[in-house]
């Protein structure tokens, strides 16, 4: 994947892809500020979101343990998994026990950051996405660009497409007839998934909350794929982050308001189902937990950077960010885009490794509307700030690169009003050349410059310049004598 | 009330009159403002950027230039907020506590007009169709609010018309104006383009960083719209217009 600005560059270009982008977060963005300003309390919900997930990655050891002994009590097997390659193993083993070659899927945050698809594609086993956006991205052979609404880059005329070239090959094909009503097109991948869901002997599932102390697990959805995959197959098989453990069904009070409300702006999820072991004769007999940690543990050892591990993937800060808006998901390069992106793939990967990583954080103007919406009150841009400072410091020592060299030059000027008062009557001096011959005017009379060689051509490339002043504010205040 | 005007490296080098608005408003005002003449900069261009060790001596002339007043004020959002939120971040940095003391000092202009002074009309005149933007970081970091309208309000001849999604960032964002040029340059076109939509003659916000950059887009799409600081419309008077 290249860094975020090149890939950026090349999502800016496609005006198709930011006409859906703009659509849909513009309409998810109204439907959640209009249900949030119905809570009078929504601000308390907030703290009491993220002191519950404070008080909890404080203790997460403890948590989690509780968490293992409470499902084992009720009949599921526990496996704890240190990274990606180590939970694919895991899921693979237990298909291949049973002897499947094909698993129906919930939606999962967890598997696609493993990269769990391919890794069973690996060995021989097909698995089948049966969320709605999850199904298009696969079919069209694309790569989900949201949290919540993985095809949001799509439009319904390229979803009709998408079904009708790819269906017949994964399974039941769309009716020659489709058309892009979303009705039809709906009605074609619940035909296409019924047979997935009556045929699969094995799902897999995430969980968007591990509750400990009753060893209790809990998807919610609003298609009701989720329900099917999570009591249809006799195997289950569910990829948990350790992050996702709150220790009692009262927290998660706090979580079921806070959630649907911030992600599609409902004011509950139509599907809440939540299991805890095996019960006899009734939905699957086998239950097995992958307990990931994948970089978690690296992230909670970093003390800024610690609140990410708070995020409930509600996706609200995607919805509200200028720059996802304009770039969309997949110059991200990652499975988690938009600022909580640019926060936790470097916090899981770990900075200074390679350059797209260490891109990300800068991936923000700072303009802090993902704060704002935030459920559980991550201080994105404090974070973001924080991971900038390790990108840089992780680079310290070797060559320095323009940037670098800029800065400390920077910083040696503005450290001394002397120094300062030097540099700007090097400026008044361009100044008051470009004031003789610039050509551009700006309103208002000011001269200004429009073409500069590089790197101030990177302003200069889409902005004009006003020219510097012939004199400073500070040469003025000391020839006027104001003191 | 010993009081200090932190004009900010961008004024002081590329905005003077701001600086010299700031002033003459102060004065107008009955307030005798210094300008502690050690003052550079608040070190945000260096924290923000991730350079920490850098920002640090930075830091410390900005405390050693506004040691001692009681109220530090300042044309820009965004540097009163980066003294007051990442001060705290240097200090630590720098194991030197008092670089962060200095900080919860300064206010934003329009903050020290309404909730110091107690001021929101300022006698000011200015006869023209206005249009406001409401910065990120005064907006958000530093939650002023209404005030800079309040302000605007009570000018005598300002027509104040909205601006549409008046509080979506218009893209500067200090480095981010170059590091990611290109998306930069998409979110200021969308905010020029809502500017020119209002039909006002002059766009003004509380920072002349983000002015640059709406002004530069818009300056390059010769729409004649007019970027202006609140400082310079609430000191204009008649004998200005």
């Amino acid at each position: 994947m290249p860094a975020f600005p090149a890939a950026a560059r090349a999502a800016l270009a496609d005006s198709q892809l930011r006409r859906n982008l703009a659509h849909a977060t513009g309409t998810i963005r109204a439907k959640r500020a209009a249900v949030v300003a119905e809570v009078d309390e929504w601000e308390e919900l907030r703290l009491a979101g993220a002191a519950i997930k404070d008080n909890t990655l404080r203790h997460l050891d403890e948590h989690l343990l509780t968490l293992e002994a409470a499902l084992q009590e009720r009949g599921a097997t526990v496996h704890w998994a240190r990274d990606a390659a180590q939970a694919c193993e895991i899921v693979a083993g237990i298909a291949k026990n049973h002897h499947v070659d094909e698993v129906v899927k919930v939606k999962s945050m967890a598997t696609q950051e493993i990269g769990l698809n391919e890794a069973l594609a690996e060995q021989g086993i097909t698995a089948w996405e049966t969320d709605l956006a999850e199904l298009i991205v696969q079919l069209g052979d694309d790569l989900p660009s949201h949290i919540l609404v993985p095809a949001i880059h799509r439009n319904r005329a390229e979803i009709r497409e998408v079904f009708r070239r790819r269906m017949a090959a994964a399974g039941r094909p769309a009716p020659d007839d489709l058309t892009d009503e979303p009705a039809e097109l709906a009605g074609a991948a619940r035909l296409h998934l019924r047979e997935k869901f009556l045929r699969a002997k094995m799902a897999v599932s995430g969980a968007n909350f591990a509750v400990a102390d009753t060893g209790t697990l809990v998807v919610v959805e609003s298609e009701g794929n989720g329900r099917m995959c999570l009591t249809l197959p006799e195997v289950l098989v569910s990829v948990v982050g350790i992050e996702k453990v709150v220790p009692t069904w009262f927290d998660l009070d706090v979580f079921l308001q806070l959630l649907p409300r911030s992600s599609t702006g409902e004011r509950m999820n139509p599907y809440t189902s939540t299991w805890s072991g095996i019960t006899p004769g009734d939905g699957p007999q086998e239950m097995h937990v992958v307990l990931l940690d994948n970089g978690r543990t690296r992230a909670l050892a970093d003390s800024v950077g610690r609140q990410a591990l708070r995020c409930i993937r509600c996706s609200a800060c995607l919805n509200v960010c200028p720059v996802y808006e304009r770039t969309g998901g997949h110059a991200y390069g990652s499975v988690y885009p938009g600022p909580i992106g640019a926060i936790l793939n470097p916090l899981l990967k770990g900075v200074g490794v390679d350059e797209q990583t260490d891109s990300l954080p800068y991936a923000s103007s700072l303009c802090g509307a993902c704060f704002e919406a935030c459920p559980v009150r991550i201080d994105i841009p404090e974070v973001l700030v924080h991971l900038r400072s390790q990108v840089v410091d992780a680079h310290r020592g070797g060559a320095p690169k323009p940037e670098a060299v800029a800065m400390k030059s920077a910083a040696w000027v503005l450290s001394d009003a002397r120094r300062l008062t030097f540099a700007e009557r090097g400026m008044g001096a361009a100044g008051k050349a470009l004031n003789r011959f610039g050509r551009a005017v700006l309103p208002g009379g000011r001269r200004a410059v429009r073409r500069l060689p590089w790197p101030a051509s990177l302003w200069t490339g889409a902005r004009d310049l006003p020219a510097p002043p012939a004199e400073s504010f500070r040469a003025w205040w000391r020839r006027t004598g104001r003191r | 009330m010993k009081v200090a005007v932190l004009v900010t490296c961008i004024n002081d080098t590329m905005f003077p009159d701001t600086g010299k608005a700031v002033f003459r408003l102060l004065r107008r005002l009955g307030v005798d403002a210094d300008f502690p003449e050690a003052q550079t900069c608040c070190g945000q261009p260096m924290v923000n950027t991730g350079y920490l060790d850098e920002a640090v001596p930075v830091v410390r002339a900005f405390t050693d230039a506004f040691a001692g007043y009681d109220y530090i004020v300042t044309p820009s959002g965004s540097c009163a907020g980066s003294a007051r939120h990442q001060h705290s971040l240097v200090a630590r940095r720098a194991g030197e506590p008092r670089l962060a003391e200095t900080g919860p000092k300064v206010y934003e202009l329009s903050e020290f007009l309404v909730d110091v002074l107690g001021v929101t009309d300022v006698d000011a005149y200015f006869p023209h169709r206005v249009t406001y933007h409401p910065t990120c970081h005064s907006l958000r970091m530093l939650g002023v609010g209404d005030k800079p309208l309040q302000l605007l309000r009570a000018v005598r001849g300002l027509d104040l018309v909205e601006l549409p999604a008046a509080e979506e960032c218009c893209g500067f964002g200090g480095t981010f104006a170059v590091k990611n040029a290109d998306t930069s340059t998409a979110m200021g076109a969308d905010k020029a383009r809502h500017v020119r939509d209002t039909g006002a003659e002059v766009l003004v916000a509380g920072d002349n960083s983000c002015l640059l950059h709406i002004g530069g887009l818009l300056s390059r799409e010769r729409s004649g719209v007019r970027v202006l600081h609140l400082a310079d419309v609430l000191a204009s008077t008649e004998e200005d217009a």
